[in-house]
């Protein structure tokens, strides 16, 4: 919403400055978006109060830009191209200026009767180049010089020269009266307040209702623009019917006829105001539906009458508001040939559509240079029909975009269709004459009831936390025109008035039982924002404390990513996009997938085509990712902890739960002056991660087994068990798969963990083993056992046989190759014995050995490597 | 036999003051004391008896005069090869250090764990929620219905199913707490991640986390948001930045404010904030006319940005190391 203070101020004074004054209206929630001056340089303000602030082309100096009449325009001696303008602007004697402006030269010869008043400039002046590129970045000081042998030291000047449009057709000729040398800047220069309006202020698109929020916040007096009309015309009843068949859409319909109009350009100032809000000038009479939806906050639509008696055959139109019949289609003023919706309200005629009702009229019927009789449309329609309506066009792929539509789909109240209704017709008949018909039509059949709420003091103070005075209380809602009635000292009879649609709205059904709740909250904000949010006290919360509660989940997640870090990983956090395709690749060309599969959540609307759906796994991010950082780090160690979202029996919404992704890929070890060592990471480097992530995590019972998994590489893929509970799997990823993902051909490692298991699994309450004070013993082995003997088998027979007094098995050293038989390896074990109450002699430890190694011979027919 | 022992003195102390290693030292010492000396001493008995109280004297004199002597100069050497070691063990300190592999978390964790805290500190209780929601949940029941004009305020991206959309804000949350837990008061926040059909750039993501807040009870007044936001900005931007609060408008509160904490050049949003609306405390279960609460919603991203110069929010979701490492 686009404010010309100059507008603004035949509503309200101001007592404030401009600056201040958007300070004001920020904090009581009309969000300035800007102020934009023209011509005048922005005002003083504190810095903590400014809001963003643009001059709009150039500041007018005051000396050297004025208002100057041109008294009589002569013919330049040498030159047919050129006029002498002789310019009064308040100096001793007329100034003549040369100039080529072609609007002047109709007024060669006589002097002028009705002087012309025009932007003077003088010496020193400065203005915009009109003829540079840079329009409007380059200016140039006026400078005398000779034209066509007349000494010129002053010059009238274009809208272009001073910035105020592009229009250099000749030059700009005001409608004032004020005296000759006034600076410009006190007959032109503006300032425009730029508002970025939420939607519950639907009532402060218009110059009014910016006004009613001023005189609030300001205390200054409210002045509503007169309604009164000169109606000398035939009557209108029986010119034209109404026929109102969708009181729910289309609540109220008002009509005014005004005859023997002349169709021009509007007046300058009209023109400028309209100009300075945002909107093009047209003609005089759609201007003035224009200006007076600005100034109202009510559309209008002006009909050529004549037109919808030629549509009747020459009998008497009658208007009618209904859904569409079948097939209807209408070619909107924008030219746009529009599909009708079953819910479309349309004003129509007998002969067909008219205008999409409360957005757009149709082309047929409008207004045009021959135009001769008006038939003037204020109504008022159902704004959640109107949005519906404007959601379905565009999502046709053609989008209404109309100042009507946009105001009616925030919401109009009906009351305020006579009162537009009433301003226009009136200016209309001043501005482009003819004859006003006696009375309107106004068909209203069910005009809403006021909305009145008693307002306990009491509440407002539950509210806010302060006791606001009753008479402040008062104050403010009357100024803005809440009607108040003093029930007793507590206690306040608000009726509200009809321009605030957003009082009471029970948006969803089913609350009506609370509306006076709703209402009363409606009026407090009211209150607070006027009152001011300053002076609300700053408490703590004094209510008493609700029962406390962990949340495990998020614990688990922050111990979880604590654990990992500790080891040397880095968090990433991607996208929970991707597309079945990107997650395909995950999955060997001709292999069953082993991640989850089913439908996916798909986005109706995606950004892009790469973010389609919600992903099912982290591993394709993860390996995303590592190929992204391949370009510059030899070594990656990362977790992703996130939600994937699968589908969910029973139910619209996806199952989300948590996974947990590790990925490694690159150098064991940082390369530094002390060289790079051991190579690059493989699955034991994946499965020391895994394995330190359990201890972190304190989970039992932990073990792996051999997985099968597509996306891996066969073979070196594992399932981590905690107890009988699958955790994940781990290992080297499929080489096609790494192939798919642009990664190089080194071993990539990733683990794809359930978060949900680890949580269940971790012991955070895990026990603490009393340390010993007796001396460990320890003692090496070495067994010989067949080649395809799991490594995690022997160790499980050595701890079983060695029971509790064995403390702990490290494996050292694997080996295969002479001396060791062909088909079998060597596993090389030191173990420690300790007891927790007493020192473990010789013999036992000797007894505990023969356990152990007779028990893997028995079991895996070990032999011990002598 | 007194002549052997005071030559043997006076040629070991001597010998002593000539050797400069510790092994030399050793090798004298045990020589002279564990040999010569125990020669000379044992050899007494073939003394006249006359002569030996004298001899054993003298010896065992020697004998401790030799051990002060080995003693002190035991010390010198020591601390003579202490010196020599130090001089020769000098390396180029300038050359950096083995490289140790540390982890990281996320920024957007470590901002998150930083406003949670503060939270948590103020009493109020983390609630997780789901990402996908239905309509119903995301909107209608917070007071924002179908085909209303404070619809246009989130850019939502819809699902090929009826009525399941992304979460646009953290907001659906406060229905599934409050439904949760009336009629006990509530005071939560819920961190999550939130979704947007914005085109992505510089300044905006289509995904980013929020952190709402909710508090219920039987006496929560605005005061209490504006003393709580207040303790939570002082807390997380320092105490000296003052801070504004603004009308502003969402559907689901109501008196609405906007929060603004004094920045290098002029205000910044961190926060809009309010007191709930009527509707959405009936849709939680608890009755307006008894219960009032105030909620409140931020970004930790842009926090994040605030806090280390960051000119690019896609730098979050990219994953690029060289952004990572930085944290």
């Amino acid at each position: 919403m686009k404010v010309p203070v100059s507008w603004l101020k035949d509503y309200v004074d101001l007592t404030v400055s401009v600056e201040e004054l958007a300070y004001r209206l920020t904090l009581a929630g009309l969000e300035v978006d800007r102020i934009r001056y023209i011509g005048i340089p922005p005002g003083d303000i504190e810095p903590d109060k400014a809001v963003d602030m643009v001059v709009d082309t150039i500041v007018w100096d005051r000396d050297s830009l004025v208002l100057g009449y041109i008294h009589e325009v002569k013919p330049h001696p040498d030159a047919d191209r050129l006029v002498l303008a002789m310019v009064d602007y308040g100096g001793d004697a007329l100034e003549q200026a040369v100039t080529g402006a072609p609007n002047l030269f109709q007024y060669v010869g006589a002097p002028l009767d009705e002087p012309l008043a025009v932007v003077f400039a003088l010496e020193g002046a400065e203005l915009l180049d009109p003829y540079s590129d840079e329009w409007p970045n380059a200016t140039m000081t006026l400078k005398p010089r000779e034209l066509r042998g007349i000494e010129n030291r002053s010059m009238v000047c274009s809208e272009k020269e001073i910035g105020l449009s592009e229009f250099h057709d000749g030059i700009l000729i005001l409608d004032t009266d004020l005296p000759a040398g006034t600076p410009i800047q006190d007959v032109l220069g503006d300032a425009v307040i730029e508002f970025e309006l939420t939607p519950n202020f639907a009532r402060a698109f218009s110059m009014m209702g910016i006004a009613r929020e001023v005189a609030a916040v300001t205390g200054a007096e409210l002045r509503h623009p007169p309604t009164q009309v000169k109606a000398e015309g035939e009557p209108i009843e029986g010119q034209v019917g109404l026929d109102i068949r969708e009181p729910e859409l289309n609540p109220r319909f008002t009509l005014a006829l005004l005859k023997g109009v002349t169709v021009e350009p509007s007046p300058k100032w009209m023109q400028r105001r309209l100009l300075l809000a945002g909107m093009r000038p047209v003609n005089n009479i759609v201007d003035i539906t224009n200006y007076v939806m600005l100034e109202t906050g009510q559309p209008l639509h002006a009909f050529d009458y004549d037109i919808l008696v030629e549509r009747a055959d020459g009998q008497t139109p009658t208007i009618i508001t209904r859904l569409p019949e079948p097939g209807e289609s209408l070619v909107t003023l924008d030219d746009v040939e529009r599909t009708l919706d079953e819910f479309t309200i349309l004003v129509a005629d007998e002969a067909g559509v008219l205008s999409l009702g409360g957005i757009m009229g149709g082309d047929e019927s409008e207004i045009h240079a021959g135009t001769q009789t008006v038939l003037l449309e204020a109504a008022g329609w159902n704004y959640i029909n109107i949005r519906k309506t404007l959601s379905a066009q565009r999502e046709r792929g053609k989008p209404v975009s109309s100042e009507a539509g946009a105001r009616f789909s925030r919401g109009v109240h009906p009351a305020q269709a006579k009162i537009g209704l009433l301003r226009a017709i009136e200016i209309m008949r001043q501005i482009a004459g003819g004859t006003i018909a006696q009375g309107i039509l106004d068909d209203y059949p069910a005009p809403p009831e006021p909305i009145v709420v008693d307002l306990p003091m009491s509440e407002v103070e539950r509210i806010l936390g302060i006791a606001v005075p009753v008479e402040d209380v008062r104050r403010i809602l009357e100024s803005l025109e809440f009607g108040v009635e003093k029930l007793d000292d507590s206690t306040l009879r608000v009726t509200v008035p009809e321009h605030r649609m957003d009082i009471q709205q029970i948006h969803v059904p089913g609350n009506e039982d609370i509306g006076d709740v709703v209402a009363q909250a409606d009026l407090i904000e009211e209150i607070a924002r006027i009152y001011g949010y300053d002076a609300i006290p700053n408490t703590m919360l004094i209510d008493e404390l609700p029962p406390q509660r962990n949340n495990p989940t998020l614990q688990a997640h922050e111990t979880v990513r604590d654990v990992l870090v500790e080891a040397g990983l880095v968090e990433i956090i991607t996208y929970r996009f991707t597309t079945p395709e990107r997650e395909a690749l995950l999955t060997p060309l001709g292999s069953p997938s082993d991640l989850p599969n089913g439908d996916y959540v798909r986005l109706a609307n995606p950004l892009s085509a790469d973010k389609a759906v919600l992903r099912h796994s982290l591993i394709g991010p993860m390996l995303e990712t590592l190929a992204l950082n391949n370009r510059w780090r030899v070594q990656q160690r990362l977790f992703e902890l996130g939600k994937v979202y699968l589908p969910a029996k029973d139910s619209a919404l996806p199952q989300e739960p948590w996974r947990l992704c590790l990925g490694l890929m690159g150098s064991r070890s940082s390369s530094s002056w002390l060289g790079a060592e051991d190579g690059l990471m493989d699955f034991y480097d994946m499965k020391g991660v895994v394995e330190a992530l359990m201890r972190g995590l304190h989970i039992n019972a932990v073990h792996y087994e051999p997985a099968e998994h597509a996306t891996f590489f066969p073979g070196r893929v594992a399932r981590v068990m905690a107890a009988e509970e699958a955790i994940g799997v781990f290992g080297q990823v499929h080489p096609m798969v790494v192939q798919a993902h642009e990664l190089p051909d080194i071993p990539v490692l990733v683990a794809d963990l359930d978060m949900d298991a680890l949580m269940y699994a971790m012991r955070p309450d895990f026990p603490v083993e009393p340390l010993s004070a007796f001396p460990a013993v320890y003692e090496d082995i070495a067994v010989i056992v067949d080649k395809e003997v799991a490594a995690a088998r022997v160790e499980m027979v050595i701890r079983s046989a060695g029971g509790f007094l064995l403390k702990d098995v490290q494996l050292f050293d694997v080996y295969e190759g002479d001396p060791v038989p062909e088909g079998k390896k060597s596993l090389a074990y030191a173990l420690s014995y300790q007891a927790p109450d007493k020192t473990l002699r010789d013999k036992d430890i000797t007894k505990l050995r023969k356990r152990i190694v007779s028990t893997l011979k028995d079991e895996l027919d070990a032999v011990l490597r002598e | 036999m007194l002549k052997r022992l005071e030559d043997l003195q006076a040629d070991t102390l001597a010998e002593l003051e000539a050797l400069t290693t510790m092994d030399e030292l050793r090798t004298l010492r045990s020589r002279v004391l564990k040999g010569e000396i125990t020669e000379i001493l044992r050899s007494i008995g073939s003394l006249p008896p006359e002569e030996r109280p004298a001899v054993g004297q003298l010896g065992n004199e020697v004998r401790q005069t030799l051990e002060a002597a080995f003693a002190e100069r035991e010390e010198q050497i020591k601390a003579e090869e202490l010196a020599r070691e130090l001089e020769e063990g000098a390396i180029d300190v300038t050359l950096p250090g083995r490289p140790v592999q540390t982890g990281r978390l996320h920024p957007a964790t470590r901002t998150l764990r930083e406003v949670i805290n503060i939270w948590r500190e103020m009493g109020f209780q983390v609630y997780l929620s789901r990402d996908v929601e239905d309509d119903d949940t995301n909107f209608t029941l917070l007071n924002i219905p179908q085909h209303h004009p404070a619809r246009d305020m989130w850019d939502t991206f819809y699902t090929t199913r009826d009525g399941v959309i992304l979460r646009t804000h953290t907001s659906p949350g406060q229905i599934h707490a409050m439904r949760e837990y009336a009629p006990e008061p509530i005071r939560v926040i819920l961190p999550g991640m939130v979704y947007r059909y914005e085109q992505v750039d510089a300044t905006h993501e289509m995904q980013f986390n929020q952190v709402e807040g909710l508090v219920v009870g039987r006496n929560i007044r605005m005061s209490d948001l504006k003393g709580t936001m207040i303790a939570f900005a002082h807390r997380m931007y320092g105490p000296e930045r003052r801070v504004r609060f603004r009308c502003s408008h969402f559907p689901f509160t109501e008196p609405s404010v906007e929060i603004d904490i004094e920045g290098d050049n002029g205000w910044l949003e961190i926060a809009g904030a309010g007191m709930v609306h009527p509707v959405v405390l009936k849709n939680g279960g608890y009755d307006p006319r008894e219960y009032s609460g105030f909620a409140f919603g931020m970004g930790p991203e842009r926090v994040t940005l605030l806090k280390h110069s960051i000119e690019d929010i896609r730098y979050f979701w990219q994953n690029d190391l060289r952004f990572l490492e930085q944290f």
